[in-house]
């Protein structure tokens, strides 16, 4: 069995990566759990993924053939060294949802991702005013319309209600305020085409299109502009608390969706407020925060109790097997991967975003997830399933139907599965009897034998939980 | 298996990519029409003329033999006002019927509640190709969404001889646990077990399907087919989604066009004609539609994205003919000055879809009322 080590790693992994392979795994491990959490914390330690590579490959990395986007950044999602970065970048695609959708402008999009990337573990004051000048925000939310004299509110209440302070903590007012604080805000586009032209566009300040009459926003009255605005957002209980369970429902478990908050009390009050006391000593520190939340309790008992999203269970997937190590020509697959299971990048379906945890399964959806994964899973050549093989043939002596699937669920996770799971893949495991891969006339019986157990654990219900 | 009577069945077929309506049914007596097309047109000599105006593409013949039969409804001028040029989007509105903001259900999927309000036969909405549109989805509305009909289910990676065993074992595994009710346990077993349901009752679609009607290679060909094979069956299902793309003709329009044309008109006459050996076609309509209309004026190549399509509406128990107005085609009336205009809003040929053929009141379907078109009566 694994220990325990082994398995609390793989679940940070899990959480604050896209997994592990196991070599990885074991490195992890053997680091120390407090150690490893500092290095996730601190992504600038090692080096970035190099995209000059992805660029060889696939061709200018902001063209627009395809969902290529989507793909580089699975491919980043399996590969950077920094996984946190990678993961924070998603977090923040899933709280500030910009859809590529109403631009039809993917280079914006990817800039955006770029940002979060970048700035993911800073201030939340930081994030914010990186988003309120980023260009895909600013017209996903019609800022470019918000004048002087004629605002247009809808980032303003956005930002208020989706972005960091949930409805029911501020007033129509307040929105009024905002939007005002916010005029001027926009982004200039080097070329006209439809729409825009595929073009980087830049934000720009225009100051003689911002209000600067005095406005009251939460109580500060003043010429406030909209990094003002931002500052008042930030200090925020609110804020905090919303802010936290958004972390509590991406990394350590299922919440009902947003629009449910303002009524339903959190799952866990005591995680919530340990991570708004981390939020305000920290000065609003993400980095501090996700500090305090993967070494907390409940972050390591929160074991299998969300539901994977679309892009960590392909990522995952990939993790296990060693696939898209490389620039690899099934890369476009991936990205459909994960729009045919209801999450295609870069464009989440509303402002709202994703509706995770148990949304994310229907029909359609469970069998997209259980055949990508059963399909990834059946090529023995792969490194990942080779590896396997490799390790349960090192054993030495042959496997009894039970130690071949205990072996198998702690290389496949380590995963635990529940009685009925168990009872079927044990009985599965059994009609084949003992397991020997060292005997030349059962080897490649043997590996078929492998092979399909792994197929049959990535397809179970358990599977899908991260 | 007893043969559940004639309810009303809907075929859904999704052109994506922006089918271009101008050349699938050519005014081909419009100066207009030929200025603003000097490279992207139909020759006057080549149309199949329906009346001294419009004609259909020369590759849509057996379209127009549909139509010549009283089969065929053209939607002439279909949209909603400020239409969405980002397909994604545009696709969106028409899946949801929200124009103004976005909706998170689709509009079939609203359907099929109402016709199946406990959920009760996972086949009630079947939907061929990669991926669930959005149409087809919303909360706790099964929807059987296959690939290929051979291959559907879990587990078709695993190799044939094996492949019993592994769903034995995915079912055994999917057995809603013991320990208590835990919701997203549940909703898992649950939804496994569906989808196993649909295999089973899917699997006798292709054993006992027979046929003399030869479909072509191509991918809406093969969808139709599909629909045909389960239609056949027996199995209840009552709205069918399939997709034709490539429709995005920016560049090398006219062969292109006239290649998926071909495609989907010999593919639309190849199913009915199938159900009609089978005397299965009375209670199928069908109704196809894209995104969006293409720009009137071609550019040099193929043409960009618009507003204002066409839809049809096909199928032995639709009278045949043109409804709403052709858009106009003299300048002056381009809307935005490059557009063509639409005439009756798509909500309103859902409503006529829902209402008159399948007897649902549309109005919680697509949000409002709207004015409806009589192809049934």
């Amino acid at each position: 069995m694994a220990s325990d080590n082994l398995a609390l790693t793989a679940h940070l992994m899990r959480r604050a990566g896209f997994g592990s392979t196991r070599g990885e795994l074991e490195a992890h491990a053997a680091r120390g759990y407090a150690d490893l959490v500092e290095d996730l914390v601190n992504p600038e330690r090692f080096p970035e993924v190099e995209e000059d590579v992805l660029e060889r490959y696939y061709g200018w990395l902001e063209g627009v053939q395809g969902q290529v986007w989507a793909a580089v950044w699975i491919y980043r999602m399996v590969n950077s060294q920094r996984p946190l970065e990678e993961k924070m970048a998603l977090f923040w695609h899933h709280v500030f949802a910009t859809g590529v959708s109403k631009s039809d402008h993917p280079p914006s999009s990817i800039q955006q991702i770029k940002t979060f990337r970048r700035v993911g573990l800073s201030s939340l004051r930081e994030i914010l005013l990186e988003l309120s000048r980023d260009p895909a925000m600013v017209f996903w939310l019609d800022n470019n319309e918000n004048r002087k004299g004629a605002p247009n509110e809808n980032y303003g209440r956005e930002l208020l209600e989706l972005f960091s302070m949930g409805v029911g903590n501020y007033s129509e007012t307040d929105v009024k305020m905002a939007a005002r604080a916010f005029t001027g805000w926009t982004f200039a586009q080097p070329l006209g085409l439809y729409p825009y032209g595929f073009y980087p566009s830049r934000f720009v300040y225009r100051e003689e299109d911002h209000d600067d009459g005095v406005k009251t926003f939460l109580g500060s009255e003043g010429n406030l502009n909209g990094h003002d605005v931002i500052d008042i957002i930030a200090g925020q209980p609110a804020t905090a608390r919303f802010i936290a369970r958004h972390l509590y429902n991406f990394f350590v478990a299922d919440e009902p969706q947003v629009p449910a908050w303002s009524v339903a009390p959190p799952r866990d009050p005591e995680a919530i407020d340990a991570l708004v006391q981390a939020y305000f000593d920290s000065g609003g520190e993400m980095r501090s925060v996700m500090r305090v939340l993967f070494n907390s309790d409940f972050f390591k008992e929160s074991r299998f109790k969300r539901i994977k999203s679309p892009a960590e269970l392909v990522a995952g997937v990939m993790k296990l097997t060693g696939a898209n190590r490389f620039p690899d020509t099934r890369a476009l697959d991936y990205a459909d991967a994960t729009a045919a299971m209801g999450q295609q990048l870069l464009n989440p379906p509303t402002v709202e975003g994703w509706h995770t945890g148990m949304e994310w399964i229907d029909g359609g959806t469970l069998n997209e997830r259980v055949n990508f994964a059963v399909g990834q899973a059946q090529d023995a050549a792969s490194p990942g399933v080779k590896a396997i093989i490799d390790r349960l043939a090192r054993e030495g002596a042959p496997l009894s139907p039970k130690e071949f699937l205990d072996r198998c669920l702690d290389l496949v996770g380590p995963l635990t599965v529940g009685e009925e799971t168990r009872d079927a893949l044990l009985r599965h495991a059994s009609a084949g009897g003992d397991l020997d891969l060292n005997a030349d006339a059962q080897r490649e019986a043997g590996e078929g034998r492998v092979l399909r157990m792994l197929q049959l654990i990535v397809a179970s219900r358990e599977y899908q939980f991260a | 298996m007893k043969r559940k009577g004639k309810e009303p069945v809907l075929v859904v077929t999704q052109l994506s990519g922006g089918n271009d309506f101008m050349n699938t049914l050519v005014p081909y007596a419009s100066g207009h029409y030929y200025d603003a097309r000097p490279t992207v047109s139909i020759d006057a000599g080549e149309v199949l003329p329906i009346n001294d105006a419009l004609g259909f593409h020369p590759n849509a013949a057996p379209l127009k033999e549909l139509y010549d039969l009283g089969k065929v409804a053209v939607v002439q001028g279909i949209g909603y006002p400020n239409s969405n040029r980002s397909h994604f989007r545009a696709m969106d509105i028409w899946h949801t019927c929200e124009p103004d903001k976005v909706g998170t259900e689709g509009w079939v999927a609203r359907a099929v509640r109402e016709l199946d309000p406990h959920g009760e036969n996972v086949l009630a909405c079947v939907s061929f190709g990669k991926g669930l549109p959005r149409a087809v989805a919303a909360p706790g509305v099964p929807v059987t969404s296959l690939g290929d009909l051979e291959r559907y289910g879990v587990m078709t990676d695993v190799a044939e001889e094996e492949r019993g065993e592994a769903l034995d074992v995915f079912k055994r595994m999917y057995t809603p646990a013991s320990t208590g009710p835990e919701p997203a346990m549940e909703r898992l077993s649950q939804t496994g077990l569906d989808v196993l349901r649909g295999i089973d009752l899917l699997k006798t679609a292709p054993e006992t399907y027979r046929s003399n009607v030869e479909y072509a290679a191509n991918p809406i060909a093969k969808g139709l087919r599909d629909v045909a094979r389960v239609h056949l069956a027996d199995l209840g299902t009552r709205i069918f989604y399939t997709q034709h793309g490539g429709y995005d003709t920016h560049a090398n329009e006219l062969p292109t066009h006239q290649r998926l044309l071909g495609e989907l008109s010999g593919a639309i006459m190849d199913f009915y004609q199938d159900l009609e050996e089978h005397g299965a076609g009375d209670n199928v309509a069908m109704l196809v539609f894209t995104e969006f209309g293409r720009r009137i004026r071609d550019n040099g190549s193929g043409t960009d994205h618009g507003s204002g399509g066409g839809a049809f509406i096909i199928g032995p128990g639709v009278k045949g003919g043109l409804y709403a107005e052709y858009p106009p085609l003299a300048p002056s009336r381009w809307l935005n000055g490059e557009d063509l205009r639409h005439s009756i809003d798509f909500r309103g040929v859902y409503s006529t879809m829902l209402e008159q053929w399948m007897g649902l009141d549309p109005v919680p379907i697509v949000g409002g009322a709207f004015e409806q078109i009589r192809p049934f009566s």
